[in-house]
């Protein structure tokens, strides 16, 4: 598959987008200057962005705890994010969600999610809305490999492969179920293999290579759209920084060597030697990009650093429509 | 009045599905064998044929994912009515329930709506046993973000459900299994009975009996029994449990200055606590003895008929308590 240029640059600066305002949202928690948790999605950036670069803001997507990146790559706005994660009154969800449940309707993100494979089956509604009138969009659910052992997860790939709803079933697979390594919460090495018990495509890809990511979401949408159902794509990734946070609680659940085995595979690094070997993007060019996201990272912090908390009025607002 | 019209309970239920598949062209109706079979209790009969399989959707035997199919299609602009056959179910689907259904309106911000009517079945009487008869109620009603209604007649039935297609919050409508083959005057139009709103549906200015649900029929036989001896019971139908018309209850005890709360629920933790304590709080001077109440002991339905019946509050246990109540005061 050729990809053009203006499709290798987006799906750069997508990555670089989601990579800056983890590694800065990261500084600020730890630095204390977050409330609550955060779940970082850095190293996992080449899946969001693969995906994302085929979606409009018709098309829904479900994302998890570690959603940050979900909604930086469907065009979540850096000030808004920021001031959500403050707890400000003018984040995306008037500081009601926080980290765990950011999201935006007019983006088609249904939010990030603190439960662990609670979207899949929110995102067959959504496709099921789409089928229902007959719009030619996809709903998308992101997921972990943890997640994939949730009853929910089943339930929703049974019944969108029944429906034949135009979805994805994208799983995030990073190795690890919170802090629980893959080998000891299944017992598959695949999760693509479980879309054979639905009746429905299991491709395993390399979720470090965006460009891979990328072909097998053109794939999976096309025959989507085409009305021949969903598709499971088990993208194996993995997290640079911990669970929750970047150093996180300190738990000794992984070793440093394989942490680096897998940052030797750094989806950025190794997209941006390819756009430099094609001539896409030079290395110059490319350090230009990440200043110039930095310094809208930045501002972004600034927007959240100086907006107002919510009004306590507003306690009871939104409850109920 | 005997020209009126009547339906069943359970026919309410498919006139009320049917006026709102006809009203709103985004609404359907999704659940365990709603389409096919018309819904185990009858209460789809006709729909399939009428409006067909985009409007009326047998899913699998999958609650979470039929609750999350409801979730998902609200949010994204449809209005769907699912079906949980049994309310003891909700355990399979409580995530996508309390977490997600519930929720989600005010984690977004009030950025997303979620015009959901969940439609499903209370109550024992008909010997299924501990896993099919409970009344559950109180569970979703500590939940900000739902509704939830439980009516007591064909005509509340028809008309609470057509309230709750149009309402763009989640509104749970628990029905009642005995009471499906009551028969009462339903108009044939279409007409709403608001949420929120509850209902005497006997005067009284002895005691009041705050109920819902199936035991409104078992209170007002109380009440003529209570009468023959010259007791006068004012019954209130809540109607609505998710906002509950405390307004309505406080009057109704400014009246007679004696209560008793009457669920089929079991009692510790039911919403007789709840409304017992409302009372206390705003009308606690009214009260000439203290707030009874009426529930099932702390047990699991029992199979037995003969237990069964022994669990279940009925007219006599009413009428004990009520007396009990006038002669402690």
């Amino acid at each position: 598959m050729e990809l053009n240029h203006e499709t290798l640059l987006d799906i750069h600066r997508r990555m670089v987008r989601i990579r800056t305002f983890e590694t800065e949202a990261g500084k600020l928690a730890e630095a204390g200057k977050i409330p609550g948790a955060l779940h970082l999605y850095v190293g996992q950036e080449a899946i969001a962005s693969g995906i994302m670069a085929h979606l409009s803001n018709e098309d829904w997507i479900t994302s998890t705890h570690r959603g940050h990146g979900h909604l930086i790559a469907k065009g979540g706005e850096f000030g808004k994010m920021f001031a959500e994660l403050f707890g400000r009154a003018t984040g995306y969800c008037k500081g009601k969600g926080g980290s765990m449940h950011i999201s935006n309707m007019e983006l088609g993100m249904l939010g990030a999610n603190g439960i662990v494979g609670a979207g899949p089956p929110i995102a067959v509604g959504a496709a099921f809305s789409i089928k229902y009138r007959n719009n030619k969009n996809v709903a998308v659910t992101f997921f972990g490999d943890g997640a994939s052992n949730e009853g929910s997860f089943h339930e929703a790939a049974n019944m969108a492969a029944l429906y034949k709803l135009p979805m994805l079933f994208v799983c995030e697979n990073n190795g690890y179920g919170e802090y629980t390594p893959q080998a000891n919460h299944q017992a598959i090495v695949d999760v693509a293999d479980r879309a054979a018990g639905y009746g429905m495509p299991g491709v395993v890809v390399d979720g470090m290579d965006a460009v891979a990511v990328y072909e097998a979401a053109d794939a999976a949408i096309e025959r989507a759209k085409a009305g021949d159902g969903p598709s499971l794509l088990e993208c194996k990734t993995y997290r640079f920084f911990d669970h929750v946070g970047v150093r996180g609680m300190g738990l000794s659940y992984r070793t440093d060597e394989e942490l680096a085995e897998w940052q030797k595979r750094d989806p950025i690094h190794m997209f941006e030697s390819r756009l430099a070997e094609l001539d896409v993007l030079s290395k110059d060019d490319a350090v230009k990009i990440h200043e110039d996201v930095l310094a809208e990272v930045q501002a972004g912090i600034e927007f959240a650093e100086s907006s107002p908390m919510p009004d306590p009025a507003t306690l009871l607002e939104d409850v109920y429509a | 009045m005997a020209d009126e019209r009547e339906l069943t309970y359970i026919g309410a239920v498919a006139e009320a599905s049917r006026t709102v598949l006809l009203e709103q062209e985004n609404a359907f109706i999704a659940g365990e064998d709603v389409a096919g079979a018309g819904g185990v209790f009858g209460s789809y009969r006709g729909i399939l044929d009428e409006f067909g399989d985009q409007r009326i959707v047998d899913t699998p035997i999958s609650e979470e994912g039929i609750i999350g199919l409801g979730v998902g299609a609200a949010a994204t602009g449809l209005r769907p009515i699912v079906d949980i056959m049994f309310m003891d179910f909700m355990g399979e689907c409580m995530d996508e329930i309390a977490n997600q259904m519930a929720k989600m309106r005010y984690m977004f911000g009030g950025s997303a709506s979620l015009p959901i009517t969940v439609i499903t079945m209370s109550g024992g009487g008909i010997n299924m046993a501990a896993q099919h008869s409970q009344s559950l109620e109180a569970w979703i009603c500590h939940l900000p973000g739902l509704k939830v209604v439980a009516p007591s007649t064909a005509y509340d039935v028809k008309g609470l459900i057509i309230s709750a297609s149009r309402d763009d919050n989640p509104v749970f409508v628990v029905l009642n299994k005995l009471s499906l083959r009551n028969r009462g005057h339903v108009p044939e139009e279409s007409y709403t009975v608001p949420l929120g709103e509850a209902n005497v549906v006997r005067e009284g200015s002895d005691v009041s009996i705050v109920t819902y649900s199936r035991m409104v029929g078992e209170s007002m036989t109380a009440a003529d029994t209570l009468s023959e001896n010259g007791i006068e019971a004012e019954v209130l139908d809540l109607r609505s449990l998710q906002p509950m018309d405390t307004e309505a209850i406080v009057e109704s005890v400014k009246k007679t200055q004696r209560v008793v709360v009457v669920h089929e629920a079991v009692r510790f933790g039911g919403l007789g606590g709840e409304i017992a304590a409302q009372i206390q709080e705003d009308a606690f001077d009214y009260l000439d003895a203290p707030v009874a109440r009426v529930g099932a002991p702390f047990s699991p339905v029992p199979f037995s008929p003969v237990l069964e019946q022994a669990y279940i509050p009925n007219a006599g246990r009413i009428v004990t308590e009520v007396n009990e109540l006038l002669n402690a005061a």
